[in-house]
């Protein structure tokens, strides 16, 4: 089976400013007709041809899964990334023609809940923007926790204090507002499930406080993507097509695999659903992991790479591709 | 074309038959002379037209008296349709899938018209002309996967994805070989897994169960899995082993042709849209012993699998006792002859 998803081809149909640092980008089926259904917590890969690179990158879908009319996801620009939030920031008008994947769920809904706890921080709110859309069609109960640097800064806030009035609460860390997570969670209603998704160290905070409250680990879901970090340039011997590949210092493993033509499976391309895992048949040198993937264990031995996230420091790498 | 559509029966009197189409189309699940388990997933795309492959969901001559059946074993056990209650939006996605997908590709069997959430749906062979509203459940006869299941050929598995495995929280299930929806209701791919032999061993489930969360949606995979079943029996429920298991006793080598059946099933996967649900259809196809040897490929490799197969599967698999009458039966229809690779007939 090829790797990735089945894809849609798409066009721009509106590029919106929302802040400082956030745009809206709206999709629509070119040349008409409906989008596929999704369910909240869906994202789609966003295909960028920037020059001779392909940049693929896993954005969050905002829009009502009930409307196939379009798909709307937000991109927080981030002037020290690789380039992806950039380009979608500068080079991607109304009118242009892209690829974006089928919608994939890995930060779903758990539809059993009695009640549906979301906890947002910054660009994390765009998930629940769907969810919340879902719900409150199904008559779902649900509450979200939004945390914002600022007023100004607080992408949607207002919208969703409006839309859902009562269920929203918003927290300004300039105001000195913060989540008073023990007491949230200790009030919760039995059958609640928890949901986060925003920086890392929030996301580390939630499961370490519902874990010591004695929350079951399967009534807290978070969804993090990594952005690839970059690194020294290295080389990678791919063993099954037998092509030496060099890496650059801005892209990472996955990209270079696909630019030279192999065929390597991948999903989120952010460390966290185990997709592209790939086996290690020999190396001299350091891996650096940056995935959620695989065990510590996995990971001191040596056998096994996340190539959309993790890289290699030393002489030689070679890989099962 | 247009199908025929055979009134036949699945019990007392066995009435079911294959045409000489159905036969040529037969899902043969053997691509070589031996047999051993392996996650045997392939992309579910149209291929070989004609075939039961061709079809997002197959319908075939054997349509109208299987949905009969279907509603026979339920009024005698309710218990075979089950949805928790979280499962009923996967409901719906199966409703939409299916619909969609039979009017698209059977424009002159069935018809789906669409004014907004306000959905009509036609099914001339069964005589359905039904207005509803989508995701309202007071407006359907029954729920949503009961009633598209009522209408669709097949059992139906549907599992909730959570926690980092699937859970058998969904199904209609009416044709099945010798596995209960009641028992594994709520059981996880692990647990409902449990009694196969080897295949533990051999890591099969952890793989399969890491390919099957990783489906996507418009990516749908199939396999083909097999038994035996001695009379043309849809339901080969635990639940009326009584009934079926005594039908096992008192084959010989003049009935076997005739009673004996190879079993298929035809197993396909889907990502449902906004439950995020995966819904696991195993479409079950009969054929005589009679039948599949008029077949010569067929009748030569069938012969030297079901000799050579490890024991333990012909046990789990319930046919144990009748191998040898099987093998030698069998045996009359295999000269030697090498045989081609793959499962489609040498006269193609």
């Amino acid at each position: 089976m090829s790797a990735g998803t089945a894809k849609l081809n798409v066009t721009v149909a509106e590029v919106k400013p929302i802040n400082d640092l956030v745009t809206r980008f709206k999709f629509v089926r070119t040349g008409g007709g409906d989008l596929p259904t999704f369910s909240g917590g869906a994202h789609t890969v966003v295909e960028m041809q920037d020059g001779d690179i392909t940049r693929l990158n896993a954005y969050s879908l905002m829009s009502n899964p009930a409307d196939r009319g379009a798909y709307t996801i937000s991109v927080r620009r981030d002037d020290q990334g690789r380039g992806g939030s950039k380009f979608m920031h500068s080079k991607v008008k109304e009118g242009l023609e892209m690829v974006i994947s089928n919608p994939v769920n890995l930060f779903s809904l758990d539809l059993r809940a009695k009640k549906h706890l979301m906890l947002a921080g910054g660009i994390g709110i765009t998930p629940f923007m769907a969810q919340m859309h879902q719900l409150s069609m199904m008559g779902g109960n649900f509450e979200l926790h939004y945390s914002v640097r600022t007023a100004s800064l607080g992408t949607y806030a207002k919208e969703l204090s409006e839309r859902y009035p009562g269920k929203v609460h918003i927290y300004h860390d300039d105001q000195k507002e913060a989540i008073d997570l023990k007491t949230l969670l200790a009030n919760q209603p039995l059958g609640t499930h928890v949901y986060v998704c925003g920086p890392k160290g929030m996301i580390n905070w939630v499961h370490s406080t519902a874990e010591d409250m004695g929350w079951p680990r399967e009534a807290v879901h978070s969804e993090e993507f990594l952005a690839p970090a970059s690194g020294k340039p290295f080389e990678v011997k791919c063993a099954v097509s037998n092509k030496i590949v060099q890496v650059g210092e801005h892209q990472s493993l996955l990209e270079a695999l696909e630019a030279a033509g192999i065929d390597a499976p991948y999903l989120c391309r952010g460390g966290a659903c185990g997709q592209c895992e790939t086996n290690v048949i020999g190396y001299d040198g350091k891996f650096l992991h940056y995935d959620h993937w695989l065990t510590d264990e996995q990971k001191a031995g040596g056998k096994h790479i996340m190539p959309c996230v993790s890289r290699f420091e030393g002489k030689t790498l070679v890989l099962d591709r | 074309m247009t199908i025929q559509f055979n009134d036949e029966t699945f019990y007392g009197d066995f009435t079911f038959k294959n045409s000489d189409w159905a036969i040529k189309r037969f899902p043969f699940p053997f691509h070589e002379d031996s047999y051993m388990y392996s996650v045997n997933m392939e992309p579910h795309k149209s291929y070989r037209p004609g075939s039961v492959f061709e079809r997002t969901f197959d319908v075939d001559e054997h349509y109208v008296s299987e949905m009969k059946d279907r509603a026979r074993v339920l009024a005698n056990d309710p218990l075979r349709c089950q949805s928790l209650p979280h499962m009923t939006l996967a409901g719906w996605d199966l409703v939409e899938l299916i619909m969609e997908a039979k009017a698209a590709e059977y424009p002159d069997l069935f018809e789906l018209h669409k004014d907004g959430n306000r959905w009509r749906w036609v099914n001339k062979p069964l005589g359905i002309d039904d207005t509803f509203t989508f995701l309202d459940e007071s407006t359907l006869p029954y729920g949503p996967m009961e009633y598209i299941t009522r209408q669709t050929q097949g059992d139906f598995a549907v599992l909730d994805q959570r926690d980092d495995n699937l859970w058998m929280d969904a199904g209609m299930v009416t044709t099945q070989a010798d596995w209960s929806l009641d028992f594994d209701i709520g059981m996880n791919f692990f647990e409902w897994h449990a009694p196969v032999p080897k295949a533990h061993e051999m890591g099969i489930f952890v793989r399969a169960l890491k390919f099957l969360l990783n489906i996507q949606q418009g990516q749908p995979a199939r396999r083909l899995n097999w038994t035996m079943t001695v009379n043309p029996l849809l339901d080969t429920s635990p639940e009326n082993y009584h009934k079926w298991g005594v039908m096992k006793q008192g084959l010989t080598m003049e009935n076997i042709g005739e009673k004996q059946h190879l079993r298929v099933e035809l197993q396909t996967f889907f990502r449902l849209p906004r439950s995020n649900a995966l819904v696991f259809p195993i479409r079950c196809y009969l054929i005589s012993f009679n039948d599949l040897v008029t077949v010569p490929k067929w009748a030569r490799r069938l012969h030297r699998v079901i000799r050579d197969l490890p024991e333990e599967l012909a046990t789990y698999k319930g046919f144990i006792d009748n191998r040898p009458l099987m093998v030698e039966w069998l045996s009359q229809f295999d000269d030697g002859t090498p045989t081609s690779d793959g499962i489609w007939p040498d006269d193609d």
